[in-house]
């Protein structure tokens, strides 16, 4: 037999362990196992109501925000349960970044956007803050359309800008992870091609989750992509395999677009 | 044109009729009033307004003691009742949502929103002036304040419901605190609509009267002793219209339409901030 074990060591940064979610008594998540490798795109798709954006909430304990919903089993990050209450949940969300479906950029001016998150953590002089926020923006692919309005408002750009903002203040902050909530659905086709651009280049640097409604776009950007359905995980595996040869019946169709 | 396409004409026109003859009545008043204190507070203004106190009766003077009386107050009420104000609009927005305590402060704050004013000049009566012995500026000022809390406690907190969940949730997912978006993100969106529930606050208290009655009551002199009774427009006003002296008519006349026109610009100013408020949200 020939030797399957790829040339560059796959690790694994985020690990789902029997996971399983409720909303009050609504279970929306059953049993989840699943590896998020280090510094690759992982995609979940699926129906509406699938569970995959609870799923990705749970990876940064978003979920914690509203009353009767809770997780149970183990999420780990380096090999560390960031479900446990000892878990810094500062830290944590500094760790594992997450933009979301609407743009949110905040009230202020594109400067402080980026700075904002930076604040929380470090304490920088003018100088080495001048040079994160140009990084962050750059990062995102955004700098060269803002260096000149840094002082505008946040809510002055365009949807599409807005979105690259919203990830250029996420990675400001250096996290490992990035959490990315259909972040292309609210976007016109250019300004999502832009987006999708940016998380080819985003992924040498962070491990990238991202839930999308859009199979192409899985398609695109991941290197393993999550089919679920009904809050289970019907299939996990490399994007080619799940897209060309899915071994499950209900991935083939979803996929085919024969319902979903 | 058959019957029913003349049915409805007819129906249209009585109907619009209606509501404009209905409209032209309510306003009829509302101008008449405005028109009857703008011209005779135009007639007894005179720049000693500013200058002279009240006078003796039927002597010659200005306001310029309540005026002062009336922004020292007002002032103080505002100081005392914008930050307990703005705190309780928060914790109802931010952290009561949904829950027993939140939802009990927002059923009596709404209550107490329409609490007659006088109620609250005789419960100050009784927490203040009884304890104290005598009335008192600061008396005054505190029950203006209660007056205004209700109002600031309204608009802030549904100021800050119109800020998105959304953005709430991107400050908290970067590893904010929940006081730091609070303070950071959520008031910055809900900033100018928060001022502009204050001067509505401030616009609705500047023309009270009963409260004061109660408590600061009045003072025919210049006293900026918050400790004793102090002289304010709406007690002067009240006491000079019903006297026997047409000096005096003159000058509540012309109190009138000192407190109209600052009321007009704290609305003015209100509404041109809400207009920014708005067009921040579109």
């Amino acid at each position: 037999m020939t030797n399957l074990t790829p040339a560059v060591a796959v690790t694994s940064k985020l690990q789902a362990r029997d996971l399983n979610f409720f909303y009050g008594k609504y279970q929306a998540l059953k049993n989840i196992n699943l590896d998020i490798a280090t510094n690759q795109v992982t995609a979940f798709i699926g129906p509406s109501g699938c569970g995959k954006s609870t799923l990705l909430r749970v990876f940064n304990r978003m979920y914690e925000l509203y009353p009767h919903q809770r997780a149970t089993g183990e999420i780990l990050l380096e090999g560390e349960n960031v479900l446990s209450p000892r878990t810094d949940l500062f830290r944590l969300r500094a760790r594992v970044g997450m933009v979301f479906q609407k743009p949110t950029p905040f009230p202020m001016s594109i400067y402080d956007n980026i700075a904002y998150g930076v604040r929380l953590y470090e304490n920088l002089g003018k100088s080495v803050m001048d040079e994160r926020v140009e990084w962050a923006l750059q990062q995102a692919a955004l700098w060269n359309e803002v260096k000149d309005i840094l002082r505008q408002s946040g809510m002055s750009l365009s949807g599409g800008q807005q979105q690259r903002l919203c990830i250029a203040r996420a990675i400001a902050v250096k996290p490992e992870v990035v959490l990315l909530d259909e972040p292309a659905s609210a976007l016109d086709p250019i300004s999502t091609l832009k987006i999708e651009e940016l998380i080819y280049e985003l992924k040498k640097n962070y491990t990238i989750a991202i839930v999308t409604h859009n199979m192409q776009q899985a398609a695109r950007v991941s290197d393993y992509t999550a089919f679920m359905y009904l809050g289970e995980m019907v299939e996990f595996g490399d994007t080619n395999t799940i897209f060309t040869n899915p071994t499950n019946k209900q991935t083939e169709d979803y996929i085919t677009g024969r319902y979903g | 044109m058959d019957w029913r396409y003349f049915r409805r004409r007819t129906l249209n026109i009585f109907n619009l009729s209606g509501s404009v003859v209905a409209t032209i009545f309510g306003l009829v008043w509302l101008f008449w009033i405005l028109w009857t204190t703008l011209s005779y507070g135009f007639a007894a203004f005179d720049w000693t307004l500013f200058t002279q106190n009240t006078p003796a009766p039927g002597g010659s003077g200005g306001l310029a003691n309540s005026i002062v009386g009336s922004l020292i107050m007002v002032g103080l009420a505002t100081v005392i009742g914008t930050p307990i104000g703005v705190l309780a609009g928060t914790y109802l927005a931010e952290y009561g949502k949904g829950n027993f305590m939140g939802g009990t402060i927002h059923f009596i704050n709404d209550i107490l929103l329409s609490a007659p004013s006088i109620i609250v000049g005789l419960f100050v009566y009784e927490l203040v002036v009884i304890r104290l012995g005598h009335f008192s500026a600061i008396a005054g000022a505190l029950a203006l304040a209660i007056i205004m809390l209700p109002v600031v406690i309204r608009t802030t907190e549904e100021m800050l419901r119109l800020v998105p969940n959304s953005l709430r949730e991107a400050a908290l997912a970067l590893g904010a605190p929940r006081w730091k978006m609070i303070t950071q993100v959520a008031y910055r969106g809900a900033l100018s609509g928060i001022i502009t529930g204050v001067l509505l606050a401030v616009a609705r208290i500047a023309g009270e009267t009963a409260p004061l009655l109660f408590t600061a009551l009045n003072n025919q002199f210049w006293s900026t002793d918050l400790m004793q009774p102090m002289a304010n427009l709406p007690v002067v006003i009240f006491q000079f219209a019903m006297s026997p002296y047409e000096q005096w008519h003159a000058l509540a006349w012309a109190g009138s339409l000192l407190i109209t026109l600052s009321v007009l610009a704290l609305s003015i100013a209100a509404r041109t901030l809400l207009r920014k408020v708005r067009m921040d949200q579109s």
